[in-house]
């Protein structure tokens, strides 16, 4: 495991200051819950009369008055476009900054088989987003609990999993293409996690625009589902979890017969 | 004598683009070989098809008696490579470098290591970014040597060193050849060649024009030759040779040329003149690769 451990090292900067500054921007806004408590009756109807920006969010579905509505539009926020752009970030470079860097020489003329770097850059991908998740799960948690709210565990520990394999699928698209470019592209990775985002936000808006749900992970992420009733989409999510494994299977067969040139 | 290195019509096409076509090269265990040709020749392709870096268009290329990219990771094993361009991750310090190659090699090469960094005079303590070209190349050498392998490729390994290091560098280099290395050489130092070399190809536009011993390639019938007080004779002489001489330098201490033809009728021509001293040499490596370079075509 000794790429393993070299990727754990040479990111651990970028994941601690990413993990620290996503999960404490969800944690102090969980905190101004009890604020938004107190104002509910007149603020629930400013949110919900907001027309397409109401449903954009999901609040059409949720009350920002509840911790789970809360939860659902203002961390779940947060967490879905943090962690979406974590995931891109980590995986658009994973591989292509070997050659970006000119190190692929160095790497790839040591005895260890191209698959064998495949895997273990993407356990470390897998490993780093699991770190992330389970930092910002935990100050969720001490959030809830330092609110005295009472909210459903299981359906709570489920939107997390969600999230992670909304990540997943991210960072395995990502981790395909970048078995294809020569040299990092942050462009291409923000832009497709962005896209995904945005996606998700038009096809809540519009009804004729229901089909694209089918691209974009967020729509497995659906805090109204997932929050209130305890439930995944699955046909989006058996989509998900088909582009996921594409993006790796990709990423495995291209570079495994990529010519290194740099 | 087995065979370390052996490749057969090696092609490599980078799209339409050429990389090499028909490289034939063999290299026998405990040789040093010379790989000779300017920037863009190709001997860098070669050498990332033997590493298993690049899959050939056609041909093939096999390394201990391997073939090269399926087998490459046990064929890295064996290996010490040196790029061209040793690049390495910034924000890592020299020593991290050097564990990170020898850990790749599941091997605790950490004694030679010192060793190596002493005689190259390496500070390891320093960042990547902070080294300087020379200095890359020599944490390069680290990492090449430390693991003791059998097959030494190394591309254009002295560039950016300074003089000292590049003896430092041949003197450990022949210490790893006495006990046993093969020693796979790519340079455009033509000096380096022939000082260190038994073998030599010279590799020209993707091709390999030339493959002999390095004293062979010398031992050619073209010599140099210098003619000095004959001023006003040199046209006569230039004109009356039949055949056609190569680096025609004319200055006010005599003409020089260098001579393919029959040495009598040379002789013969200039014994019509009176000149004030006549040198016939052996040209040097650089000159016969000239030579190569020049007549390419024709070849």
């Amino acid at each position: 495991m000794v790429v393993y451990r070299q990727e754990m090292k040479q990111n651990r900067k970028i994941l601690l200051i990413w993990t620290l500054s996503v999960s404490f921007m969800s944690f102090i806004c969980l905190l101004l819950f009890s604020e938004m408590k107190s104002m509910v009756g007149e603020m629930d109807e400013v949110f919900a009369s907001m027309g397409n920006f109401t449903k954009a969010f999901g609040m059409d579905q949720m009350s920002m008055g509840t911790i789970t509505g809360f939860y659902g539009i203002e961390c779940g926020n947060i967490l879905g476009i943090g962690g979406a752009f974590l995931a891109s970030l980590l995986a658009i470079n994973m591989l292509s900054k070997e050659e970006g860097s000119r190190t692929a020489e160095f790497l790839l003329t040591h005895p260890i088989s191209r698959v064998r770097v495949i895997t273990e850059k993407l356990l470390s991908i897998i490993t780093q987003l699991a770190i992330f998740n389970i930092v910002f799960f935990l100050l969720s948690c001490i959030g809830i609990a330092i609110l005295g709210e009472k909210i459903e565990w299981g359906h709570f520990l489920l939107y997390h999993v969600a999230n992670y394999m909304l990540q997943l699928e991210i960072a395995s698209i990502c981790y395909g293409i970048s078995a294809f470019i020569r040299r990092g592209s942050l462009g291409i990775g923000l832009g497709l996690a962005a896209m995904f985002y945005f996606l998700n936000i038009i096809a809540n808006i519009s009804d004729k625009a229901k089909l694209v749900k089918y691209l974009t992970p967020f729509s497995y992420t659906d805090a109204s589902d997932i929050l209130s009733v305890g439930k995944i989409d699955v046909n989006y999510l058996i989509i998900g979890i088909f582009l996921t494994l594409a993006g790796i299977v990709i990423a495995y067969i291209q570079y495994n017969t990529k010519d290194i040139t740099a | 004598m087995a065979k370390c290195i052996e490749t057969a019509n090696l092609t490599k096409f980078y799209g339409k683009a050429r990389g090499i076509t028909d490289i034939n090269l063999t290299v026998e265990e405990g040789e040093i070989f010379g790989f000779i040709g300017p920037n863009g020749a190709g001997k860098s392709t070669t050498i990332r098809s033997l590493l298993g870096l690049i899959t050939p268009t056609s041909g093939m290329a096999r390394v201990f008696d391997m073939e090269a990219r399926s087998n490459r990771t046990k064929i890295l094993n064996d290996i010490g490579y040196m790029p061209s361009e040793a690049m390495f991750y910034n924000g890592m310090r020299v020593a991290e470098i050097i564990k990170y190659s020898a850990d790749l090699h599941k091997m605790d090469c950490s004694s030679e290591a010192n060793i190596l960094c002493d005689r190259l005079k390496l500070d390891v303590k320093k960042k990547v970014e902070e080294l300087s070209l020379g200095n890359r190349k020599k944490v390069s050498i680290v990492c090449a040597m430390q693991h003791n392998p059998k097959l030494y490729i190394l591309d254009e390994p002295t560039s950016g060193l300074d003089p000292l290091m590049q003896k430092e560098f041949f003197a450990l280099l022949e210490e790893k050849h006495t006990s046993g290395a093969t020693i796979f050489l790519s340079s455009h130092v033509l000096s380096e060649i022939q000082h260190y070399c038994t073998k030599a190809a010279i590799i020209r536009e993707g091709k390999i024009i030339v493959c002999d011993t390095v004293e062979a390639l010398s031992k050619t019938n073209t010599r140099r030759i210098h003619i000095t007080g004959a001023e006003k004779v040199y046209p006569n002489i230039i004109e009356q040779l039949s055949s056609p001489l190569e680096d025609l330098q004319t200055s006010n201490r005599g003409i020089e040329f260098l001579y393919t033809g029959d040495i009598n009728e040379l002789l013969h021509i200039i014994s019509q003149f009176t000149i004030q001293d006549i040198r016939i040499t052996e040209p040097d490596l650089e000159e016969i690769f000239m030579h190569y370079y020049v007549n390419g075509e024709e070849q």
